[in-house]
């Protein structure tokens, strides 16, 4: 079997040729390796590539599998956004500031996908601590979209979306602050889904906005996104907000019609500035629910204009708190040559931070000092209880809301990069789910007019997700987009 | 005029133990004037009586039993350590002498 044959399979069909004895873990391995020594170069969506460790996994895999022993992700490669914790490997958040450090410790993520015998090809580039929508923020290298090498992957996981697209990897693990695993899904034609806050454990999730972070697969379809979710998902005693609830098998909503589900369009949701083909293709995917048996309806979540600016209170002033530890004395990066304790945390934070992350920690830091709490951060308190009380409104009307995941497909290098504003507008879609803590997924929708990927979101109540799934693989089997792959001139 | 000044900045990068040179305050300076100008929009939302969100979901103090085990190892927590003396972190004088 040639090297992309091998590549570009799903994790089912990668699991259906290991459990029949037909390839080992050590070949996909190998060919992932082989994948990403020649695309790598051109689409950089690793910080790091672990090869003598991914070997090893997978050795021990193949002897699992041997055994008879195999679980539903054992022996395939896969990455880890760089925000993840992972002993041995370096964990960097592509800041200077963590260049070098190496966990002590594994992320429960880490830990659960390890006990089903995973395979680590390595940690996946991001915007700087998940702050960005481009991955063009990392302090290391921007990462490019394997659609259009001229291109952003979207962010803040462009590393793991581009890296699942161009077949470097089975599937990787971003996390959504704002969009940041659904955006960037949307922008690279794959899956992604942010689980209702608190299903996946975020101990050894490098903290940005402990409050809207959220950790869940980005993969090739939708089916090995319920892989990926079956294994990640459930409580943990290391994590205090991780909900205590029986986690469902997610596979067992797969496969089922549409009919009398009920899916409200609400009509705030095409914003100013989409572009055509981002509606065209939108209208289409709901004509396409509604073929499929769904009751679609429009519908109004009238406050969605204000969650842009709740996000932009409420995540820098949790990322200022929680940036605080950076201090250049218990690990990471360090000025050395400060003569006293105040000028080396001035100059160890100056220097190991990059602007992005110094924007949203002096903004943080202004919408919670004295004076201005009230008039920043209670309100936006405040606004984020009505956007939230919106969405539970509309859940009771509907089983499902969708719309586009992003306004634009994927734009070129430095666009935005000198408008924060810009930037921050490729979430407008995405962030009212982090607001109100419900799950969220972006599936593929098609391709644009320049053959570029449009997702299509779909979003429900707070533990929604088997509704999500239902949708999105009856919606993936009649589309058929799950099947398009970049060529990267393979 | 910018919705902040150049010392408030200053003053704010100070507090976040940021150092900048004039030129990152000037440009912080406007950039964070024109995010608050966007963020005034949350002004025509009326908020009396509206509870505030901290969290999206309930949260309760978790509480667990007091049981022992390892701790992570010390050499594997040192080994971060920018500066090291034996089993301890190094650290600069907080007071001077």
């Amino acid at each position: 079997m040639s090297d992309s044959s091998l590549t570009d399979l799903t994790i089912s069909e990668a699991r259906g040729l290991l459990d029949r004895g037909e390839v080992s873990s050590v070949e996909l391995t190998r060919a992932a390796l082989d994948r990403i020594a020649r695309v790598e170069d051109s689409v950089k969506a690793f910080v790091t590539v672990t090869e003598d460790l991914a070997l090893q996994q997978a050795e021990e895999a193949d002897l699992r599998i041997a055994a008879g022993d195999a679980a539903p992700l054992t022996g395939i490669p896969m990455q880890l956004k760089d925000n993840m914790t992972t002993t041995g490997v370096a964990t960097t958040c592509s800041s200077r500031m963590l260049e070098g450090f190496v966990p002590p410790y594994d992320s429960t993520v880490t830990k659960r996908l390890y006990k089903q015998s995973a395979v680590l090809m390595g940690k996946g580039n991001l915007d700087e601590f998940a702050m960005g929508s481009s991955t063009e923020n990392s302090a290391f290298f921007p990462t490019r979209n394997p659609w259009d090498l001229d291109r952003v992957p979207g962010g803040s996981s462009g590393g793991p979306a581009a890296a699942v697209a161009a077949g470097e990897c089975y599937y990787s693990l971003g996390s959504d602050t704002g969009g940041s695993i659904r955006q960037p899904a949307s922008l690279c034609g794959v899956v992604g889904l942010k689980p209702t806050y608190g299903v996946v454990s975020r101990y050894g999730l490098v903290a940005f906005a402990s409050s809207l972070d959220q950790i869940g697969p980005i993969t090739r379809d939708v089916t090995d996104a319920a892989l990926v979710m079956n294994a990640i998902a459930g409580h943990d005693p290391m994590d205090s907000t991780s909900l205590d609830i029986d986690v469902p098998d997610y596979t067992a909503s797969l496969g089922k019609d549409l009919k009398g589900l009920r899916i409200g369009v609400p009509k705030e949701y095409f914003v100013d500035g989409m572009e055509p083909s981002v509606e065209a293709s939108t209208r289409r995917s709901i004509a396409l629910l509604e073929e499929l048996g769904a009751e679609v309806a429009e519908t109004s979540l009238p406050h969605t204009s204000y969650a842009l600016s709740v996000y932009y209170i409420l995540a820098p002033s949790e990322c200022s708190a929680n940036l605080a530890r950076y201090d250049g004395v218990k690990y990471g990066f360090s000025d050395r040559d400060a003569e006293s304790m105040w000028d080396a945390l001035e100059e160890t934070r100056g220097q190991g931070f990059g602007p992005e992350v110094k924007r949203r920690i002096m903004l943080g830091t202004y919408a919670l000092s004295a004076g201005y709490y009230d008039a920043f951060y209670l309100k936006a308190q405040q606004v984020r209880t009505i956007i939230r009380r919106e969405f539970e409104t509309e859940f009771e009307k509907f089983d499902a809301i969708v719309s586009a995941t992003s306004p634009t497909v994927a734009f070129e290098l430095g666009a935005k990069t000198s408008d924060p504003l810009q930037m921050y507008l490729s979430d407008v879609l995405t962030l009212p789910a982090n607001i109100a803590g419900i799950p969220g997924m972006s599936v593929p929708a098609g391709l644009s007019d320049e053959g570029l990927p449009i997702g299509f979101q779909i979003l429900s109540r707070h533990l929604g997700e088997p509704t999500l799934f239902r949708i999105a693989h009856a919606f993936e089997q009649a589309s058929g987009w799950d099947a398009k792959r970049p060529l990267l001139g393979a | 005029m910018p919705r902040i000044t150049s010392e408030e900045v200053s003053h704010l990068a100070l507090l976040c133990r940021i150092a900048m040179t004039d030129e990152d305050v000037e440009l912080m300076r406007d950039q964070m004037s024109n995010i608050l100008e966007n963020i005034d929009v949350l002004n025509q939302v009326d908020t009396t009586g509206v509870e505030p969100t901290g969290h999206s979901v309930d949260l309760v103090s978790v509480m667990r039993e007091d049981t022992v085990a390892p701790s992570t190892d010390r050499d594997d927590v040192l080994a971060n350590a920018p500066r090291r003396e034996g089993d301890f972190i190094r650290v600069r004088a907080v007071l001077e002498s």
